[in-house]
């Protein structure tokens, strides 16, 4: 078993209203088939036992699915390694005397909530706007009533796969969300179920974005570098064709 | 205590018919009056309160993460059975319905078994229409695969992530309801206790996970869908929020637990690799497709697998059932790779593990197709092991994964407290002593979509709902146990954590009550719990304080249910004195090593009523009645 030790600025910060700042640990031995989140584990029972708070950060599946874990790891969203969740990402990826700061995803849209953990609701305040086909259940047709070529479903579920982890927010400068929306976009307007609300969702889904206080997209990619899921930037560019299609050309409101 | 399941009269294929027809409904203007609170946004809650919420009630849904997005259920991965029969390989509603019976080996009810096959097409469609983006066939069809205890193809899924894409399929579904105002969302939210007024679960109390605040909500019924309890056992395949506190309160209230020692043990996880280890990754089953499981043929063969020639291999479900061969059920994969590992043959630093290895299947359908059916597996395998199985076979090794056991539920999915009903994994209902591969997202959704909404209704029509609200001193009641509980929790100031706790009780379970139990093992686990509950609640240490957000003060509160609530799991295993499932008492096997039923003595559900605390809950027996397939003993060979 190879032991790594490491020294570790962990962002802490009691509460939204309170001012934070950097706390240095030294991390102690670390095996390096550690996971990220088990190096915080360890930590964090050592805090606990000496009476300290221990540092809170979401997490939840471990396995790089349900998008609830997120920190920046030496500016780097979800750290170093390409397309790989916090909790999926192994010590065996530091140095031996490296020394990590650790923050939080920090963004306009998104409030602090303590130490590393942030409030991500306004993407559900996105999706509630129109992330959906809407149909009741019951009443649908045989799932093999519509064919679908294999293709336009692979590439519906390259968008799909999104987690809501709120990476590209942290990741981008302006703090856009159209990674995320782009996402959702592409996901629902390659089917061909998407189709009836295929306008009326994009201008949906865009004003809210832009009430809710993210910013806009200045083409600088980073969001597209830190996603763990690798959501390609086209969806970005697919949101900006289907955006100004609706805007244009739809006759709804 | 009555058991009374309420199946509807009849032949079994028309028993949900009959209800549907039979049943009182509510006029849609009438159901806005009603309020309903869905505990759980994995799949069996969120679709559960969106079609709610679509036929007109007031919805409250609480769920602990974040975003109700996050359920645990995103993390399944393999698929989800339908009896759709697209590939015309002899599949039906009977097969599904009889391959599911027969693989919880006989322990679950046949007309809510049946039901389930019957539903599970309608589950396909709606999620299509959703816009869930399944595997499709170049003609742009559905693509199926199969899984374990099966021999046609009925698994519909969507690569390896399927549990996301049905996932954010409700949960896209229950935003649109939030958008229409007729569902309230709670996420950070935990349920602390249920509360019963004049016999009916009439509300709950929550902690706000944020402010710490206690809360209480009333409502006109209570919908359980709070997942499993695999996390009893420290590490398993479960999110790390899965808990078992939920169902534990509604049970000190009233509500029987059914079957709470069938807990699933699946064969292919990753290893375990050290003791900060904080969970376990499931592989999917759906690997055993293109895989082959192998140990060495000799006892302590320590070579590399590629220099292990193919004559002194041994391909051991291959050589013991032929005609499933690696695509055995759960349980019989699980039960032979602990076996080969007893003998020496396990391989890795551990010893604790066999190889999955698919360079067959690679010679046979190139790397590019095999990279395309898994490749976010491989993915999620070389992240975490550092590995890549195109070169060199997995590893892998069983884990606690899926619990069989819940809640007690009659046919409409009600408890033994009127007004409570639970849905997936929290219920026992359908699964028997071990669940089928694929088979938990069909119930979850079938639960949620299509049995309660039908369901809840009679409940509403036939019940007399007094007008209540939190000021009920019932609330007040509930409220100030919890408070009290979380003081206590607070103030021990004693040198262990909450995980350290847990880390001893798991082991204690794993070690006895895992894969093989037997009567001196049992009874050693159930004497060494009073200790450790005592000692938990002497010694453990939570920093912070309640009015704050404290994630050591709620892994201290599911430990400690943990804690209380294996007593009950072991008594049910000690109780149950044959082998069924994934209950493998060496006492009662075959010649062969197979689990061996005893179907006189023990065709039973089990469901454990709380008698008080210290005091030994009380088994009641519900009987289970085959009228329509023939018992056998199973035989996968
Ligand atoms: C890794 C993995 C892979 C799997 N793969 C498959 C597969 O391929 N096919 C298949 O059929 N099945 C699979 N399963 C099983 C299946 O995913 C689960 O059984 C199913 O998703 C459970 O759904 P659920 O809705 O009942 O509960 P969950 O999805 O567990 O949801 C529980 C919900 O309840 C909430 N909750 C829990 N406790 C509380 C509380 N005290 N207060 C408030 N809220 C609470 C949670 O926040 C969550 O929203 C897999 C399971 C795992 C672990
Ligand atoms: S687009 Fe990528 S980074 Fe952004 S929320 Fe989705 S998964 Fe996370
Ligand atoms: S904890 Fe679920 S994605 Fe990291």
């Amino acid at each position: 078993m190879t032991v790594i030790h490491l020294t570790l600025k962990i962002w802490r910060q009691t509460g939204p209203e309170s001012k934070g700042s950097f706390k240095t640990y030294e991390s102690g031995p670390l095996a390096t088939a550690m996971s990220f989140l088990e190096m915080l584990d360890v930590l964090n029972e050592r805090l606990i036992l000496s009476g300290e708070e221990p540092v809170a950060f979401d997490h939840d599946c471990r396995e790089g699915i349900c998008g609830m874990c997120g920190a920046v790891i030496n500016g780097k969203a979800h750290g170093p390694e390409k397309k790989t969740t916090l909790c999926q990402l192994h010590m065996r990826h530091f140095r031996d005397g490296d020394t990590l700061v650790i923050e939080p995803f920090r963004s306009r849209a998104f409030k602090l909530v303590k130490d590393l953990i942030v409030d991500r609701s306004a993407f559900d305040a996105i999706i509630a706007e129109g992330g959906y086909i809407s149909v009741n259940t019951g009443g649908a047709p045989d799932a093999n009533a519509i064919p679908v070529p294999a293709f336009t479903a692979e590439q519906a579920l390259d968008a799909a796969e999104c987690i809501g982890c709120g990476a590209c927010v942290a990741a981008c400068p302006n703090g856009s969300a159209m990674l995320f929306v782009g996402a959702k976009i592409s996901h629902l307007s390659l089917l061909p179920q998407g189709q009836p609300e295929r306008s009326k969702r994009a201008l949906a889904l865009v004003k809210k974005m832009d009430a809710l206080g993210f910013g806009n997209c200045g083409n600088e990619q980073y969001c597209e570098k830190a996603c763990p899921k690798g959501i390609s930037i086209s969806n970005i560019a697919r949101l900006n064709r289907e955006f100004m299609k609706a805007a244009f050309c739809s006759v709804e409101e | 205590m009555q058991l009374d399941h309420r199946i509807p009269s009849g032949p079994l294929t028309e028993k949900w018919d009959r209800f549907r027809f039979e049943t009182k409904l509510i006029n849609p203007a009438n159901k806005r009056k009603f309020e309903i609170i869905v505990v759980g946004a994995g799949l069996a809650g969120a679709s559960a309160s969106a079609t709610l919420g679509e036929l007109g009630y007031n919805v409250k849904t609480f769920c602990i993460q974040d975003s109700p997005r996050r359920g645990h259920s995103i993390a399944a991965q393999g698929g989800i059975n339908a009896a759709k029969n697209y590939q015309n390989d002899g599949d039906s509603v009977w097969r599904l319905f009889y391959d599911t019976i027969k693989g919880g080996d006989f322990r679950a009810r046949e007309a809510n078994v049946y039901r389930l096959a019957q539903i599970s097409n309608q589950i396909i469609d709606q999620c299509v229409a959703q816009g869930v983006p399944f595997a499709r066939e170049y003609g742009g069809l559905l693509a199926n695969r199969s899984f374990g205890g099966a021999q046609v193809s009925r698994t519909f899924y969507a690569r390896g992530q399927t549990g996301q894409q049905l996932l954010l399929g409700a949960y896209s579904a229950m935003m649109r309801q939030v958008k229409a105002g007729k569902v309230t969302l709670h996420p950070r939210s935990e349920m602390m206790d249920l509360v019963v007024i004049n016999g009916q679960a009439r509300g709950i109390v929550t902690r706000n996970l944020i402010t710490g605040a206690i809360e209480s909500y009333a409502a006109d019924a209570v919908v359980l869908a709070t997942g499993g309890y695999g996390n009893a056992y420290y590490l398993s395949t479960n999110a790390m929020a899965s808990n078992v506190t939920a169902t534990w309160r509604a049970y000190k209230r009233g509500a029987a637990f059914a079957n709470p020692c069938f807990v699933q043990i699946h064969p292919t996880c990753i290893p375990v690799h050290g003791t900060y280890q904080s969970k376990l990754t499931l592989m999917s089953e759906s690997l055993r497709n293109d895989a082959r499981v192998w140990v060495p043929a000799r006892p302590g063969d320590k070579r590399p697998p590629a220099e292990i020639p193919e004559p002194e291999r041994d391909y051991y479900l291959e050589k013991k059932y032929p005609s499933f061969g690696n695509l055995v059920p759960r349980d019989v994969a699980s039960r032979n790779a602990k076996e080969q590992c007893d003998q020496g043959k396990g391989v890795g630093d551990t010893g604790l593990a066999v190889y999955l290895d698919f360079s067959e299947a690679i010679n046979r359908l190139g790397e590019a197709a095999i990279r395309r059916k898994y490749g976010n597996l491989f993915h999620m395998y070389e992240k975490i092991t550092g590995q890549d199985p195109v070169k060199e076979p997995m590893t892998i090794y069983p884990a606690v994964h899926y619990t069989m056991g819940g809640l007690w539920v009659d046919y409409h999915l009600m408890s033994t407290v009127p007004g409570l009903f639970v849905l997936g994994e929290a219920n026992f209902s359908d699964h028997g002593a071990n669940r089928l591969g694929a088979s938990a997202l069909m119930q979850g959704l079938a639960d949620g979509y299509f049995v309660l909404p039908a369901t809840i209704s009679s409940h509403f029509a036939e019940s007399a709902l007094l007008p209540i609200n939190t000021s009920h001193p019932a609330f007040t009641e509930a409220m100030d146990t919890t408070k009290g509980r979380i003081q206590r929790l607070l103030s021990i100031n004693g040198t262990r954590t909450p995980d350290e706790f847990h880390r001893e009780l798991g082991l204690l379970l794993w070690d006895h009550c895992g894969m093989a139990r037997n009567e001196a093992g049992l009874t050693l686990a159930l004497g060494r719990l009073p200790k450790l509950k005592k000692r938990f609640w002497q010694d453990l240490k939570v920093t912070g304080n309640g009015a704050d957000l404290n994630q050591t003060l709620e892994r201290a509160g599911r430990v400690a249910d943990f804690i209380e609530f294996a007593e009950v799991m072991i008594l049910d295993a000690l109780s149950r004195q044959e082998s069924c499932g994934c209950h493998f008492r060496e006492e009662s096997q075959t010649g062969e090593h197979e689990a061996k039923r005893m179907d006189d003595t023990y065709s039973h559900v089990s469901a454990w009523e709380y008698q008080g605390e210290a005091q030994t809950p009380k088994l009641h027996k519900e009987p289970l009645v085959f009228e329509n397939i023939q018992l056998s003993q199973r035989s996968y060979k």
